[in-house]
């Protein structure tokens, strides 16, 4: 399992979403949409229509820049940021 | 007793202010929404909800609703999307209204979503396609920043298939028959700009529209103060005696069809309060004549604005009547706009206010 560390702006909008999740998924696209099963409505606050990640929503698989179809290992860790925006 | 409801919508979430049928004393709560932007909030008098519309510049754009005046929230942009092949994107929520349980949501790129469903899910209800011009309303190239794409919407109150849209920048639209098609409500209007059509190219800032006498609406444009005495079909230009033709807010007496209050602002980059001197003005005469009101504003150094929905009147047999600031200052009137009061001093940047009364 890898675990997907959250973003302090997401969780409140979503009851019982944790800071870190653990997610069973092949790629973050999957990874969100294992979330969206659980949290209907998480995927409209990471991604637009088409899907792509919002444009101040970066994730990071192992330290490394991702996208949607970035792969994930079993004990990757993936990393949501609401990368800053401004006062 | 009734209650009083102020609904604020500020830069960082929805803020709410209670108080009595006198007016006097407020109670602050909030922030709301998480402190999301907040560029319109709403109550719907039908089912008690608030409705606010928020975009987050992390998590996009989405409405929000309480159902219990602001103990819980929830927030759906279900439905509230272009269709990827379109090439159109939602940058932001800007604007709502709502009658007899149904919501509609102004967007930008221009288009309006709608909810039968308390808010929880959202269609496309219609982007006035056709209308003379609209195949560019899209291009960002064409946007200023802080664009708004629907900047309003109003309902008819009686025929729920008739309501009017306001395109940020176009000029102002009516439909008779829920969306399916709409007609250009501009003639008269002021523009000091090239227009490529005829009908449309006017930078429309507020609608109001008199609740005694439903074919009278006036208007504040980006080049002066407008009335209507035929529902928006033709207009006259009224803004001979105010400091100046530029504002945002404006106002309308809940039983004088006469009475109306605009908040005139400095038309350059600032467009703040002219002179630092802030007031509102009042005209009792349709527009023939206006009074300024400024007893308990600031009277220097206030170089505040103003925007489109941050003016509310209350129905009272006196309305109270409120206006924010992009500042975070927030007033009242009690006597209509004689004297005022600071009700709120340290709010984020306000930019919409709505009042309600409770039973």
């Amino acid at each position: 399992m890898a675990d997907l560390h959250l973003p302090t702006t997401l969780t409140p909008l979503f009851p019982g979403l944790p800071r870190v999740v653990a997610v069973d998924a092949p790629t973050v696209k999957e990874a969100i949409d294992s979330l969206e099963g659980q949290w209907p409505g998480v995927l409209d606050r990471l991604c637009e229509p088409g899907p792509a990640l919002r444009t101040h929503i970066h994730v990071y698989v192992d330290k490394e820049r991702a996208t949607l179809d970035t792969a994930i290992e079993a004990k990757s860790r993936v990393d949501v940021i609401a990368a800053i925006s401004g006062g | 007793m009734p209650g009083t409801l102020l609904l604020v919508g500020t830069r960082k979430g929805v803020f709410l202010l209670e108080s009595d049928a006198d007016r006097q004393k407020w109670e602050l709560r909030g922030p709301f929404c998480e402190g999301w932007p907040v560029y319109h909030a709403v109550h719907d008098p039908s089912s008690g909800a608030i409705y606010a519309a928020a975009a987050s510049e992390w998590h996009g754009s989405a409405v929000w609703r309480s159902p219990d005046l602001g103990e819980t929230w929830t927030h759906s942009s279900e439905g509230i999307a272009y269709d990827p092949d379109s090439g159109r994107k939602v940058s932001k929520v800007s604007t709502l209204a709502v009658n007899n349980g149904r919501v509609l949501v102004g967007v930008e790129a221009p288009g309006i979503f709608e909810s039968r469903d308390d808010g929880a899910t959202w269609s496309l209800l219609s982007t006035l396609e056709g209308q003379p011009g609209s195949e560019g309303w899209d291009d960002p190239a064409n946007q200023p920043p802080g664009h708004l794409g629907i900047s309003a919407l109003m309902f008819d109150g009686d025929d729920a298939s008739r309501f009017w849209a306001i395109v940020q920048g176009i000029g102002l639209f009516e439909t008779t028959d829920d969306a399916s098609s709409w007609t250009p409500r501009n003639k008269g209007l002021r523009a000091d700009w090239p227009r490529p059509h005829e009908e449309v190219g006017f930078c429309i800032h507020k609608l109001v529209r008199s609740p005694v006498d439903g074919d009278r609406m006036f208007q504040q444009n980006h080049v002066g103060m407008h009335r209507s005495d035929d529902t928006g079909e033709t207009w006259t230009e009224i803004t001979e005696g105010l400091p100046t033709e530029f504002g945002f807010a404006a106002a309308t007496h809940p039983h004088d069809r006469d009475t109306f209050w605009v908040v005139p602002l400095d038309p350059g980059h600032g467009r703040t309060m002219p002179d630092g001197h802030a007031a509102v003005w009042r005209t009792r005469d349709a527009g023939s004549s206006w009074q300024q009101l400024d007893r308990g504003l600031p009277q220097q150094d206030a170089h505040v604005g103003v925007l489109r929905e941050a003016m509310a009147i209350d129905p009272y047999d006196v309305p109270g009547l409120y206006f924010g600031t992009s500042t975070g200052q927030l007033f009242a009137s009690t006597d209509e706009g004689e004297s005022w009061s600071e009700i709120a001093s340290y709010l984020p940047s306000i930019s919409s206010v709505e009042v309600a009364v409770l039973d």
